[in-house]
Formats: C-alpha cells, sequence, structure tokens
C-alpha cells in the first residue's frame, strides 16, 4: 500500500495488461470478408449440431382447440417459385429410395390406409409470422415402418414437384407429430398447400416443411441439405 | 479494495493516487460483450425486418420499419447466421463474467444490495434534479450499482427470452414462464431495448466523466478516483 513508483514503470505495466484484452481483437476476424464466411458457417453449424442435440422425441409441439385455429383462407401459401406445380394426381405416387427395404412407387390410397393422425399445431416461419393450422395424415414413422426403412440412417431426404427440396434427421423424421400430410382442415389438401401430399413437422420451422412431395429416400448421406438450407439457413432448425 | 492503491508520479513531478478498479477479467468481458451485444442488436434488427410484427401473418401489422443500415447480415439468412453465432459468444462472455465475479469476490464492487437502497434517490437527485453531490463512497455509487445489476439481469433475460423464441417446444417450460411464444418474442425485443436504454445511459455518463474514467476500462487503473480524497 501506497508504494511509490514512477510514472513510466507504471505506464509500462498498464500496457502490459493492456494486451491481455488482444483476444477481444479476435471477434475482428469476423469483419475480414474472406474469414467471415467460414466463421459465420462454423457459428451456424455450432447451433445446429446444439439444436440436434437439444431435441427430444418426448417433448411435443403444442396442439390447440378447433377455436384456435387460424381460419383455412388465412393459411398463409408460402410457395417459393410457383403455387400450383401442376402435379397429374392420376398418375402420382411417392417414389420410395436408399436404405430401405421395398423401395418403389408408394400410391396415395397405400399411404392412407395407414393409421392417420389429425393435430391442430403451431406452423411457424423463419420469417416471424406464425397460425395454427388443422393438419391431418399419416405419422412419417408408420410410413417409414411400412417401406421397411433402416432407422437407423441419419436422414430422410424428399423431392417435390416444383424442384424444391428438404431433408430432416431421422429423430425428428421419426417424431410422433411428423406427418406425411395429406389433409388440411379436414378436407383433401388443395394444390397451393402442396396437395396431394406434403410435409406437416410442427418441430421444425416451415421451410422444412416440403410440399407436393415425389421422392422420399432414407440415407446417411446428404449431397444437398435443402432449397433455403443450401443458401444459407440453418440445417436443422427445430424448434 | 484499496490495497490496489498505488502512488505515480506524473511528468510534471506531481503525486498522483491510481486504483486497480477493473480486473483483467472484468475488462476483458466488457469490451467483448460490447461487440457481441452490439452484432445480436444489428443481426436482432436484420431478423425482424423479415417481418415486423409478432403476430399471425394476415393481417399483417407492421410495428416499426427499421432502417437497413442498421441491420447487419444483410438478408434474413445472413443475420440470422450472426445471430445464432455471435449468441454463443455473447453466452460465454456472460459466463465467464458471472463465474469470475461469483469466485473471486469481485461480485461486490457491483452488486445492488439492500444497504444500497438509501443511496439511490440522493444520487438520482444530485444527476437529474441538481440535488447536491453525495459523498463517494466506493468504487460505483448506489444507482451505478443499480443500474449495472440491473443490466446483468436483462442480460440473462436476453438469453433465456431468446431461448424460448429459438426453442419453444424444447424449452417449453420457459415459454410458457413468459406466457407463451408470442409474448416470449415480444419480451426478447423488449428486454433488448432495455439493454438499449441502459447503453444509452451508460454512454452518456462515460462521455460526462471524461478520459481517466473511459481508460480505466481499458488498463483497470483510475488516477485520482473521487473515493480517496479526504
Amino acid at each position: 500500500m501506497d508504494a511509490r513508483i514512477d510514472s513510466r514503470k507504471f505506464k509500462k505495466v498498464s500496457r502490459r495488461k493492456l494486451l491481455k484484452l488482444a483476444p477481444v481483437l479476435a471477434v475482428g476476424a469476423f469483419a475480414i470478408p474472406k474469414l467471415q464466411e467460414p466463421l459465420l458457417k462454423a457459428g451456424l453449424g455450432l447451433s445446429d449440431w446444439a439444436s440436434a442435440r437439444l431435441f427430444r422425441s418426448g417433448h411435443l409441439a403444442t396442439t390447440f382447440s378447433d377455436g384456435e385455429l387460424t381460419p383455412f383462407e388465412k393459411f398463409p401459401i408460402n410457395g417459393y417459385d410457383v403455387e400450383d406445380p401442376g402435379v397429374d394426381f392420376e398418375k402420382w405416387t411417392l417414389t420410395v429410395a436408399g436404405a430401405v427395404q421395398k423401395p418403389g412407387d408408394y400410391t396415395l390410397a397405400q399411404i392412407q390406409a395407414l393409421p392417420k393422425t389429425r393435430q391442430n399445431t403451431r406452423h411457424v416461419c423463419v420469417e416471424g409470422w406464425d397460425v395454427i393450422g388443422r393438419f391431418g395424415g399419416t405419422p412419417l414413422s408408420e410410413f417409414l415402418k411400412l417401406i421397411g426403412a433402416d432407422t437407423t440412417a441419419r436422414f430422410v431426404s424428399v423431392e417435390c414437384a416444383d424442384d424444391y427440396y428438404e431433408s430432416l434427421d431421422m429423430a425428428t423424421a421419426l417424431h410422433p407429430q411428423t406427418l406425411l400430410c395429406y389433409e388440411m382442415y379436414d378436407q383433401p389438401l388443395t394444390r397451393e398447400h402442396g396437395a396431394p401430399v406434403r410435409l406437416s413437422i410442427p418441430t421444425k420451422v416451415g421451410y422444412k416443411q416440403a410440399k407436393y412431395l415425389t421422392d422420399l429416400k432414407v440415407t446417411n448421406v446428404l449431397e444437398r441439405v435443402g432449397y433455403w438450407e443450401d443458401q444459407g439457413y440453418s440445417s436443422f432448425y427445430g424448434l | 479494495m484499496t490495497e490496489a492503491v498505488v502512488e505515480v508520479e506524473s511528468k510534471t513531478g506531481e503525486v498522483e493516487q491510481a486504483v486497480y478498479e477493473h480486473p483483467w477479467a472484468v475488462r476483458f468481458s466488457h469490451w467483448l460483450n460490447s461487440v457481441s451485444l452490439l452484432v445480436m442488436v444489428a443481426s436482432g434488427f436484420q431478423i425482424f425486418r423479415a417481418f415486423p410484427s409478432f403476430g399471425a401473418k394476415i393481417p399483417q401489422k407492421d410495428l416499426l420499419h427499421w432502417p437497413k443500415a442498421l441491420a447487419l447480415g444483410g438478408w434474413l439468412g445472413g443475420g440470422l447466421q450472426w445471430h445464432l453465432t455471435f449468441m454463443w459468444i455473447y453466452i460465454a462472455t456472460g459466463l465467464f463474467y458471472l463465474g469470475y465475479q461469483v469466485f473471486s469476490g469481485n461480485y461486490r464492487q457491483v452488486l445492488f444490495m439492500p444497504r444500497d437502497i438509501r443511496g439511490v434517490w440522493p444520487m438520482a437527485h444530485y444527476y437529474f434534479f441538481f440535488g447536491p453531490k453525495p459523498v463517494a463512497r466506493e468504487t460505483y455509487n448506489p444507482l451505478q450499482k443499480l443500474a449495472y445489476t440491473s443490466v446483468l439481469g436483462l442480460g440473462v433475460l436476453s438469453v433465456l427470452t431468446g431461448l424460448a423464441v429459438w426453442k419453444p417446444i424444447q424449452f417449453s417450460w420457459l415459454a410458457w414462464m413468459m406466457g407463451g411464444f408470442h409474448w416470449a418474442r415480444i419480451w426478447h425485443f423488449a428486454v433488448m431495448w432495455a439493454i438499449l436504454f441502459f447503453l444509452l445511459g451508460h454512454l452518456v455518463m462515460v462521455v460526462l466523466h471524461g478520459w481517466s474514467n473511459f481508460a480505466s476500462m481499458l488498463t483497470g487503473w483510475k488516477k485520482n478516483p473521487e473515493y480517496l480524497e479526504r
């Protein structure tokens, strides 16, 4: 206490202590254009990894009463390019491939013969709006059982009639509320909402819930993740 | 805190006193947090811009349109990338800071305690209503402690509300505590404004108190602090 030191020595000490703040400058790496993209990609990857770790099959999305439903005509239609890709319902099949025992083409009747679930769940868009809709269909897990899917595989990927494509982690694919959806508000899916079959996944944001499905694949390797994901959106985006 | 007092001879030969006010861990957290906080706010505005409302899409009622110049990320996907990257830095800094304060005992410097209550009004009276200046006794006056303790609480709330917005199903209990998903989003937004309100006051005070005070958050040392004057 009260030790006298001369100002030059004091300044030297301060400077050395100042250097300890250097790691703060490390975040400046984000300002370097060449480093920014890989750093942000790594950050998003960390968030996706954590999201997958936080996901619990037993955690169910809130379900709502019929009175809380957003009226059907107010349920937004967010096609990414067309609202009706002109699917021929007569000839439509879901083409199954990948790590499954029974690959091939599955008809709507085959899907509708599986156990049916109806649920009023919230549809959350990455943009920031959300609505409550009534969705009917078969749990995707039932369909995966039907096709003899290897559920130890990592992903289920889908392709759509409008060139949209998506993929799901297997845990979410097996979640009891994840539907191969063919009804909304107790009516067959309309074309704008993804007829004849779309995904309804209340534990994911909207862009993962692809419409107008044509192909489904069970796989360990994804060549591409999804239409929006491949442009920089989160791959997992679970709620 | 007086164990860190030293006397320094300045160039003119004057003897000055200096106190080591801010340990390295505090300064480190302060500056790292100031960067990540601004990134979180700016990228948050980018995310908010995509749909400036908190309700259903139809009818859309835009709350306020935030200027693009103040948003970070360029587009919604970019804003999310920044937000979901810097949240880790923001959280890690917060945990590091809180851990340091608790284990070093340094929290006593900043934590607002019941005994500080009676000192709040005289200080506010001095700052805002030209009252007499209360005697400085420690590093932070009671009003300062109240502000710093509050903003630390807001920091914790910003993370908890953010978690509820990001994972309303996995952390449904958090969303429930906030009154549901929609309310969690509104709370998250409100907490940000509260932090910005603190920041405004903080910056005004920094400007009013001059260079030596500002430099203390860089070097840790404050020259001739008021509470040493007798």
